[in-house]
């Protein structure tokens, strides 16, 4: 605690002549036939902020745990300060002064910030001291590194910010000096994520060593000093970020040229498909989701809508797709459809020509241990087409089965391997396909890339963009700013329930998008 | 109802809640560890008819109690290896448990005593005495006097009647469960254990990634549990009842679960639900108390159910929410 104050005078940045935070020589790591890690070797100097990006199953998060007591490597070894130091578990990597952030944080729900930083930390058998100093050096910690959080607040009535303050709270209360970061911004919203920012970059200029872990090349770009790539388990490249570029360091990623991009035509809209007027949902607990939706999407363009999630995007999908009930009115090709009766569900809705690539694709776009053949009709089993007579025609989906997946790119094209053995990616264009495929008037697209390899996304991108071109309208959801401001040609933003304004991508920038999100208006051009 | 019949029923309560109390803690602590545990039953029976069996053979209620909790234990360490070490199915593993229970006692008891299936009855110092307060009038009292005791009690005033009727007189394991309440409280909040046995029962993750052993502290659990079922199983055969007999446990080890659900997991509150649901089986004992009490014809079967609908109940959601530890039930799997 007392030197936790004293570095606060030291010159930031790392020192010359010191040895690296963390050396790891020749690390190597098998799962069975998979080559996790192969002869991985990285140096990481103290003081700085080094980015490790690599596409899903590189290999990042294993050499992580490695490092964190997890597992133990097959072979190599570990350097912390210069000396070869042995993390059998993770008590181990904590007296060596790593701390990790996990994306899923290890926090205890219905126990307090302060129980949550001292659990496993506790100075003794009895908690009565334990907490007491407990609060005064952590109030102290938070406000050195400027990390406010009410020691006495619950974690599950905090917010996912919050809580991964509470995580690093816990790192540097047992004195991490190296502090890991798995995918921390997957769960924050912009504004969030320049905070945390801010704060690594506080904690490097006290002399802290931080390994940042992402699979988005912005990130890399923004705050870290030094930056390796992983591919396939192997170390490609360690560059310093001010000489690199995101280009570059997307091919050293995917090991081909990455158009980051997207490429497309202006828009041809034609006649209206889409028209929603006035559109309201109250959920169970009487919450009003959404107040008041309109808007319209025409034939041949996509309408984006942007917003941090939780702002009533979710429950839009869901009354167009059919599974939410909603008062209001919604309009296909100048039909009104039905919101409340029996034909409010996904099966009416597709056959009005809406199909529905839903946001939550393991939950609610695939069932997971079903092969992908039979995932490829979810949703069309009624189709005459795929039946013959009273019994499924499966020999006919099975062959149709695997021209979609050679047509989207699915690998392995194997219609009978369950859903679950494919990467995100993949899994994605298998919902992809079985929606597109149907040449709906109106695709409803949530988070389209979410949990996707860099190489798959810019595939999927392109296949939204076809059909856009094909004459068909698309509604996008997305909290990806970057991926609603490249394939938008109109953007709607959301904020509690409504829209907040429209933009074109050409005519506004992230700045103006993110103060929309946030629900400050500007006044002229809001509606 | 008179004021003696009022003490007779709560001192029944006392004595018919304490193996309920005994079982409810124990399932508090393997539950908030995260294992359920509906294999409480098949602890206490097992403790009951070792305790039993070994009281009568040595004549010591001490060596039966002993024998009983070994058992327990035992048993306790069996679903322990099941659902943690081999990460197999909690709810299994615990019927099965109760299944052997139910039929090894009986087994063991016929071949060793040949009397049934239950043991020989209890007598002297193979069975817990009353233990007697100061200035409480009790056994001891009544053949100084050389007179009756329940002539002296009729005369005491209520103070005294209250006092030695019923918080005097009872088994010491009585006193034990009562104190179990406010130790387990502590234990649960006011102790580093207690602190990282809640956080294990809610996110076996959090704990594994501070450097602390899920495992190691889910088998702490089991074996609080090994104790608290055995000495409820021992007081069943050598303190409410003078030696073992079938099934004796009679599905108390659910009543213990309904209660710890009651309870919603806390300490103070599983003593409330174990006297609440100790009484309604005293009433079920004293049909004419219950004939005074309702002017109409109440079926003892009805008293009998009453926590299972009270457990019902509260499940549903009318008494606020009843939220267990959230790993509950579920093997903890290291994640990569």
């Amino acid at each position: 605690m007392k030197d936790l104050a004293d570095t606060s005078g030291q010159p930031p940045g790392a020192a010359p002549n010191a040895p690296p935070a963390i050396e790891l020589r020749g690390i190597s790591k098998a799962f069975g036939p998979v080559q996790a890690n192969k002869d991985i070797s990285l140096s990481v100097a103290k003081g700085a902020i080094h980015g490790i990006i690599g596409e899903n199953g590189a290999g990042k998060s294993t050499l992580m745990s490695i490092l964190y007591g997890f597992y133990k490597a097959d072979r190599g070894e570990i350097l912390i300060n210069g000396q070869v130091t042995q993390i059998p578990d993770s008590q181990a990597a904590i007296a060596a002064g790593i701390g990790m952030v996990f994306q899923h944080f290890k926090l205890v729900e219905n126990f307090t910030v302060l129980e949550n930083v001292v659990l496993g930390a506790e100075e003794g058998a009895l908690l009565r001291t334990t907490m007491s100093n407990a609060r005064k050096h952590l109030t102290e910690i938070a406000e050195e590194y400027e990390m406010n959080v009410d020691p006495d607040a619950v974690i599950e009535e905090i917010g996912v910010g919050q809580q991964q303050r509470v995580e690093i709270l816990k790192s540097l209360y047992r004195n991490a000096e190296i502090l890991i970061l798995d995918e921390p911004t997957g769960v924050l919203t912009p504004a969030e994520a320049d905070h945390l920012f801010r704060i690594l970059r506080g904690l490097r200029d006290e002399g802290k060593t931080i390994i940042l872990i992402t699979h988005k090349l912005r990130e890399i770009m923004d705050v870290t000093d030094t930056v390796s790539v992983m591919r396939r388990g192997e170390m490609t490249a360690t560059v310093k970020t001010a000489e690199t570029s995101p280009e570059e360091l997307a091919e050293l990623m995917v090991g081909r040229k990455v158009l980051l991009r997207v490429n497309k035509r202006p828009a041809q809209p034609g006649p209206t498909v889409l028209k929603v007027e006035n559109l309201r949902v109250v959920d169970e607990d009487k919450v009003e989701r959404l107040k008041g939706v309109s808007l319209e999407v025409r034939a041949g363009e996509i309408l984006g809508i942007a917003g941090v999630a939780g702002n009533g995007q979710s429950e839009l999908l869901n009354v167009l797709g059919g599974i939410t009930r909603a008062t209001g009115s919604v309009q296909i090709n100048g039909q009104e459809i039905d919101l409340t009766g029996k034909h409010s569900d996904g099966r009416s809705r597709r056959k009005r020509g809406i199909s529905h690539v839903p946001e939550d694709r393991q939950r609610a776009g695939l069932i997971m241990d079903f092969a992908a053949w039979e995932n490829m009709v979810f949703g069309y089993q009624w189709d005459p087409a795929l039946n013959t007579g009273w019994l499924m025609d499966n020999a006919g989906i099975k062959a149709e089965t695997e021209g979609k997946m050679e047509r989207f790119d699915v690998r392995p094209p194997n219609p009978q391997l369950a859903a679950k053995s494919f990467s995100g990616g993949n899994q994605q264009k298998i919902v992809l396909a079985r929606e597109i495929e149907r040449n709906p008037d109106l695709l409803l697209v949530g988070q389209p890339t979410r949990g996707v390899d860099i190489g798959a996304i810019e595939f999927i991108h392109q296949q939204i963009i076809d059909l856009r071109d094909a004459g068909k309208a698309i509604l996008l959801v997305s909290v990806e700013l970057d991926e609603i401001m490249g394939l938008s040609d109109r953007i709607a933003v959301m904020f509690d329930g409504q829209i907040m304004g429209e933009r074109l991508p050409d005519e506004t920038n992230e700045g103006e998008l993110g103060l929309l999100m946030a629900g400050v208006t500007s006044g002229e051009g809001a509606r | 109802m008179d004021f003696s019949t009022l003490i007779q029923v709560l001192d029944s309560t006392l004595r018919l809640a304490t193996p309920l109390l005994l079982a409810c803690l124990a399932g508090l602590f393997s539950e908030r560890s995260g294992i359920f545990d509906i294999g409480l039953e098949a602890k206490m029976l097992i403790s009951a008819f070792f305790s039993a069996a070994v009281a009568y053979t040595s004549g010591s209620v001490w060596l039966g109690l002993l024998a009983g909790v070994a058992a327990s234990m035992v048993f306790a360490f069996i679903h322990g290896l099941a659902s943690i070490t081999f990460r197999g199915n909690q709810l299994i593993s615990g019927v099965a448990l109760n299944f052997l229970a139910s039929g090894m006692t009986v087994l063991i008891a016929q071949s060793w005593f040949q009397q049934g299936g239950r043991t020989p009855s209890l007598i002297g110092g193979a069975r817990f005495e009353g233990v007697e307060l100061p200035f409480a009038i009790g056994p001891s009292d009544a053949a100084a006097a050389g007179r009756p005791l329940n002539e002296m009690l009729s005369e005491a005033g209520p103070l005294q009647l209250f006092y030695s009727e019923l918080i005097s007189g009872h088994s010491i394991l009585v006193y034990i469960a009562l104190a179990a309440v406010p130790a387990t409280w502590w234990i649960l909040f006011r102790t580093r254990f207690g602190l990282r046995l809640r956080a294990v029962g809610e996110n076996p993750a959090a704990v594994d990634t501070a450097g602390i052993s899920v495992v190691g502290l889910r088998y702490a659990a089991i074996g609080i549990v090994g104790i608290l079922c055995g000495l409820a199983g021992a007081y069943l055969a050598t303190g409410l009842q003078a030696g073992f007999v079938k099934d004796m446990t009679a599905g108390r080890g659910y009543i213990a679960l309904a209660a710890l659900i009651f309870a919603k997991w806390r300490p103070w509150h599983a003593l409330g639900a174990c006297l609440l649901f100790g009484l309604l089986q005293a009433l079920a004992l004293r049909t004419d108390v219950v004939e005074t009490l309702f002017p109409f014809k109440m079926p003892v079967q009805l008293l009998d159910s009453l926590p299972y609908i009270l457990t019902v109940v509260i499940l549903a959601g009318f008494v606020g929410k009843a939220i267990p530890p959230r790993a509950g039930g579920q093997p903890y799997v290291k994640e990569r």
